[in-house]
């Protein structure tokens, strides 16, 4: 069982252009816990967690991953961080040209040289441990409904039994059964493998379900974080708008197209 | 001055892009020669381009060589000089017409397909989720791509070469009615070594510019259907024009006197 991975975010900036995403972010992610940041869409939540994983790179600022400032990391370096952390992506993110086993004996395969011969039954348990059977890792991705490819998918996330597993949008355009069955699943892996887990979501329903810790994103800055417990009496306005869903406060959507 | 700006800006922005498209061959070409080497995709890619372009590239040589016969007869016919023809067509086929417009075939068909393709794995995740999973992306997908239109494109040349100068014979003896034998004894005599290597080694530069921009177009895809399908047009017409630029460099490489 793993210990789970610290991560720490310092004064971390990021722009695209004149618009800046990221304005200094700080936030510390505790190790073996379960962390959710909370934010409007647009807010940055995605960057932020691409940024985590090499995908983007920060301006400025510092990322600590297990103690390793991940910024200014080579490929290589990279590669060995990465491969202790699995990660959902929003629309699953499934290789359409492999089967649903080789999908989720990827990491296994390619990134650790397990043989296939070894690597499929892991693959095929890890699906069991998603609720799918076996017969499922011979279709391939596009066979599968929106929801079984996000089980698939997080099958994939957990397969190499990562230190940390994040979670893009795990629940965007499921269905509310769907969703609560993915949180559950979610909170079941987490805890089976002692993994940090760190999720950006809107929908509400499912941070209660899966945070331990909260953190809302606006503007470019954590604007609150604390317990799961504490989010109904954070007393912090941005909060209280977004958890009840207000079109009022101090968060104005921008409804005009860009 | 106002009148220099926007020159200069376009300027500035086309050599950005052509620095970018450097650094992403670079990049390509190292991880060709550094491990690991994937060669069960390096095949598929292979036969993607190789066997699977066969029937248009023949079929494309063909013609290509039936029509160069005949209107070489039409030209020839004037001067007496229709023994010029077995000539004419063999050089034509070997030098230019056979690399040339296997490339321009196989950019209409592969490179579209692969920037459609990495387009579309860019715009769903499909890129990032590779090096999430401690897999580099420019090995897994790029690599193998570059190195089969490298490997592919010359066999397809020789074949497309080979078909060329059939279709050439086929209307010199059957419609033309020259001697068979002549005609072929023609052609073995004035091709020379030189004339099939250029166009080797030209089909394989081009191999390496189909692939690189399918790849580069498709790697750095914009969001959405719009993207990938701009993505796909660049490909095609960035190769065919790079196709065509390179083969006059080359051609005044090998043959400058």
């Amino acid at each position: 069982m793993s210990n789970g991975l610290a991560i720490r975010l310092t004064d971390v900036h990021k722009s695209f252009g004149a618009k800046k995403v990221l304005d200094g972010v700080s936030l510390d992610i505790p190790a073996g816990q379960s962390t959710v940041i909370i934010g409007g869409s647009g807010t940055g939540k995605s960057v932020l967690i691409k940024c985590i994983l090499g995908l983007l790179r920060a301006e400025s600022g510092s990322i600590a991953v297990d103690g390793v400032e991940v910024t200014k990391l080579s490929a290589g370096e990279r590669e060995a961080v990465n491969r202790r952390i699995g990660m959902l992506f929003q629309g699953s993110a499934l290789f359409d040209s492999l089967r649903v086993w080789q999908n989720v004996a990827f990491a296994l395969i390619q990134g650790r040289g397990v043989p296939r011969a070894q690597a499929k039954p892991i693959a095929i348990e890890k699906l069991r441990q998603v609720g799918l059977t076996p017969d499922v890792g011979e279709l391939f991705p596009a066979e599968l409904s929106g929801g079984m490819q996000k089980r698939v998918a997080l099958a994939r996330a957990i397969a190499a039994d990562p230190d940390a597993i994040f979670f893009d949008e795990p629940t965007t355009g499921l269905d509310p059964i769907m969703s609560d069955v993915i949180n559950e699943l979610i909170r079941r892996s987490v805890g089976t493998i002692g993994a940090t887990a760190l999720s950006i979501t809107h929908d509400m329903a499912s941070v209660r379900k899966i945070a331990d810790y909260v953190a809302m994103l606006h503007a470019g800055r954590i604007v609150w974080h604390g317990p799961i417990g504490e989010i109904d009496r954070s007393g912090n306005a941005y909060v209280e708008q977004f958890i009840h869903g207000r079109a009022e406060g101090p968060i104005q959507m921008d409804v005009r197209a860009h | 001055m106002p009148v220099l700006a926007p020159i200069g800006r376009a300027f500035l922005a086309f050599l950005e892009a052509a620095g970018r498209l450097v650094l992403f061959a670079a990049q390509g070409l190292s991880a060709i020669v550094r491990p690991p080497l994937y060669p069960a995709i390096l095949l598929r890619q292979i036969i993607e381009i190789g066997y699977y372009s066969l029937p248009v590239v023949g079929l494309t040589a063909l013609f290509t060589g039936m029509v160069l016969a005949l209107q070489s007869y039409t030209g020839f016919a004037r001067f007496n000089a229709e023994g010029q023809i077995a000539n004419v067509v063999v050089l034509s086929m070997t030098r230019e017409l056979g690399p040339v417009l296997a490339g321009l075939m196989v950019a209409g068909r592969i490179g579209a397909a692969m920037a459609a393709e990495l387009g579309t794995m860019r715009v769903t995740e499909q890129i990032d989720a590779l090096t999430t999973l401690s897999t580099n992306p420019f090995k897994y997908l790029i690599a193998p791509r570059l190195l089969a239109g490298i490997i592919s494109l010359p066999p397809l040349v020789l074949i497309a070469d080979v078909i060329g100068v059939m279709g050439g014979w086929l209307v010199a003896t059957y419609k033309l009615d020259f001697n068979s034998a002549v005609y072929l004894h023609n052609t073995v005599d004035f091709v020379h070594y030189d004339d099939v290597v250029s166009g080797l080694v030209k089909a394989a530069v081009f191999g390496f510019l189909i692939t690189l921009m399918g790849c580069y177009h498709g790697y750095h895809s914009q969001r959405g259907a719009q993207g990938v399908g701009s993505a796909t047009t660049n490909a095609v017409v960035t190769a065919s024009i790079l196709i065509l630029v390179f083969d006059y460099v080359l051609t005044a490489m090998f043959f400058a006197k």
